[in-house]
């Protein structure tokens, strides 16, 4: 690996940013006062430094698809579970949850409790199993005793469904707060964040993925902490006192708005209950199924799983992975209950009609200038952006993955391609993703952050997921059986997300949404499971005799180990 | 992956002996069980929750005492840390008791 092209890279990035800076500050007087925040600046150009000096080392250590993809297998479970928790924590949970709780209060904990509670389902059934049977990607599992060519498709197409979709809420998330911060405009902020994941994801690969995501899990823990903890200070440590004054703030934001005083108070004390965000008793569980199985199925998360040596190191990294990413929930709730009590009727943070400075994700950003000043301001400005780097190095990482080892290795080259072709493939892979992913953000500019995730959690729980159990743990499952079961899961959750009113009506402007609920992962997931099932036990063919014939030796392994890719393969 | 198995004879011979070995199917029954208990669990107690949520949301805003905090606090919360503990219960035993029968297994069939 030559360094140049990193240095280059760096140029790059700061010849796209540093000008613009200044013109923007020129331009607009409105964004006057964040361009100045120097504190905000300087952090910011710390933690780009220290990640791209990360990459660097880690380009060295980057010699096999083995390192590119796994960093060689050779991280430990506390730091996998860190890694997962720097890969899973993303801005829309920090920013998106934090925004809910500030809007509505109480709805945000229902995201927070269906982003955790996926961690059990997977440890239980999956994590153990996919590190025994897998590789690389999860498709190694899936197609473990299938015929390779569809599995691998079908794999690789949900992989890079699910990847889009979450890139897309994370380049938006990203554009937003730089715009903030900086002044500087939308389509530069995605344009750097698209030139960094790039540089770390090409050079550094899985090693330096895992770093920035265990830096950025460790940065973000901590700032978190400061602000929960500074909320409560502010309260005595009572969560009573925190909630009773974010009620009087709603009902005074009511009042002001003309409500009676009956109205607003009921206005006001309606953030302590589940509000207008479940709609019908459908849309919950859907939604509640989305987000508990579609985590189990999420390609980027899955791959974390191959980067221990073994099973015991793979369920640890859960224990810490599930501990980290729970204990951060209960702050983002407290986090957004602050913004309630010190942003919600703070003139400083409020555009002239009420709305939030910035947008409605910037609830957290604006409670950390409240507690800290400009100084906490942009320490936490720089956590956030570190977040969404992690989350879109290792999204890109899985996503030119399912192209190289998928689609390249497995079908086009049947396997029998080398190392160092895969991992060329890869490379050319990652800044064709980076600019679908720059493109797409750019275009998705004004959509909500946190529902582009549930879109990509709903595909996961209807692909992924059924096809990953029903061949883990159904003698009786075909090739034939998962690949149209799982094409019928995802295809099933697109369509009726698109027919749903969050897009039919607030993307496309139609009238009266087909399909009436929030969320399709009740009808899909079903669909997928039942389908696999139903196809499965139909299909008579030659295919299907061997893929029943290999269960067995699949389940020796993956329950025992025995004969399961080690930590050294190179 | 199949076509990485060169030795496909030896392999199959493997699986049968490991197969036969009744610790194997012990080991196997046990942990599966297990893992499905826990997984109905953690289903009953967060689709309790979501079900409370769609049906009976009063439930969830009503005060715990004379104050603001609604049952839905500690609710809310508490599905979160139950996620955590049955985690935890799963790797103790997982550790203690899964890991020593696995290992005798692996001893004795050559891994």
């Amino acid at each position: 690996m030559s360094r140049w092209p990193i240095t280059r890279t760096a140029l790059i990035v700061l010849a796209l940013g540093w000008p613009a800076i200044a013109a923007a500050d020129a331009l607009t007087g409105q964004t006057e006062q964040q361009a100045a925040n120097w504190p905000a600046i300087l952090m910011f150009s710390a933690f780009v430094l220290a990640t791209l000096g990360i990459t660097r080392w880690a380009a060295g250590r980057v010699r096999s698809a083995s390192d590119f993809y796994t960093a060689g297998g050779g991280i430990t479970g506390f730091q996998n579970g860190l890694a997962i928790a720097g890969d899973y924590m993303s801005a829309a949970s920090f920013l998106g949850i934090s925004a809910q709780i500030f809007a509505d209060g109480y709805d945000g904990l229902i995201y927070s409790t269906g982003f955790l509670v996926g961690w059990p389902i997977l440890l239980f059934l999956l994590a153990e199993r996919l590190r025994n049977l897998g590789r690389y990607t999860f498709a190694d599992v899936a197609s473990f005793r299938f015929a390779q060519t569809p599995v691998r498709l079908f794999a690789a197409f949900s992989t890079l469904a699910v990847v889009l979709f979450y890139l897309i809420a994370q380049m938006v998330g990203a554009g937003q707060l730089i715009k903030l911060l900086f002044g500087l405009p939308y389509t530069y902020a995605v344009l750097i964040v698209g030139a960094l994941m790039t540089c770390y994801v090409l050079f550094g690969g899985m090693v330096a993925t895992t770093w920035v995501q265990i830096i950025k899990a460790v940065m973000l823990l901590g700032c978190a902490s400061f602000m929960a903890f500074a909320v409560l200070w502010n309260f005595g440590f009572s969560p009573e006192a925190l909630f009773a004054k974010a009620v009087e703030i709603k009902t005074g934001i009511a009042a002001v708005a003309g409500a009676s005083p009956e109205e607003a108070a009921a206005k006001g004390l309606s953030i302590m209950g589940p509000g207008g965000f479940i709609k019908d008793p459908l849309s919950a569980i859907s939604f509640g199924m989305a987000l508990m199985f579609g985590t189990a199925g999420l390609p980027h998360i899955l791959m974390r799983f191959f980067t221990v040596p073994d099973a015991k190191e793979a369920r640890k990294s859960v224990l810490w992975a599930t501990g980290w990413i729970g204990y951060f929930y209960i702050l983002t709730f407290i986090i957004g209950f602050g913004a309630i009590t010190f942003v919600a009727s703070n003139p400083d943070y409020l555009m002239p009609d009420g709305t939030l400075k910035g947008g409605g994700n910037m609830a957290a950003i604006h409670l950390a200038t409240a507690i800290g000043g400009d100084i906490f301001l942009g320490i936490v400005s720089a956590v956030a952006f570190a977040t969404i780097l992690a989350v879109v190095a290792g999204l890109t990482l899985s996503g030119a993955s399912a192209v190289s080892h998928d689609i390249y290795a497995s079908v086009v080259k049947h396997g029998e391609a080398n190392s160092a072709d895969e991992l060329k493939v890869s490379r050319y892979t990652v800044p064709v993703l980076a600019l679908i992913a720059i493109v797409l953000g750019i275009a998705f500019e004004k959509q909500n952050v946190a529902f582009m995730v549930s879109l990509a959690f709903a595909l996961a729980a209807s692909g992924n997921f059924p096809v990953l159990v029903m061949s883990l743990l159904w003698s009786g499952c075909t090739t034939r059986g998962v690949v149209v079961g799982g094409f019928v899961g995802v295809t099933l959750a697109l369509v009726l997300t698109i027919l749903s009113p969050a897009i039919w009506e607030a993307v496309l402007g139609y009238e009266g949404a087909p399909f009436p609920y929030s969320s399709p992962t009740i009808f899909s997931m079903t669909a997928a499971f039942l389908t696999i099932w139903l196809v499965s036990r139909a299909d008579k063919s030659g295919r299907a005799a061997v893929d029943r014939a290999g269960y067995p030796a699949q389940r020796v392994r993956a329950e025992t180990g025995i004969g399961a890719a080690g930590a050294s393969e190179h | 992956m199949e076509q990485e198995d060169g030795s496909q004879d030896k392999t199959a011979g493997h699986v049968h002996a490991i197969e036969a070995d009744e610790r194997y199917q012990r080991l196997v029954t046990r942990r599966s069980r297990f893992g499905w208990r826990l997984t109905i669990l953690m289903l009953v107690i967060y689709f309790g929750y979501i079900l409370l949520i769609a049906f009976e949301p009063h439930i969830l805003a009503r005060p715990l005492g004379s104050g603001v905090t609604s049952l839905g606090i500690p609710l809310g919360l508490g599905v979160i840390v139950a996620g955590i503990v049955l985690t935890a219960v799963y790797v103790r035993r997982a550790n203690k008791v899964f890991d020593r029968d696995l290992d005798a297994l692996r001893k004795d069939h050559g891994a």
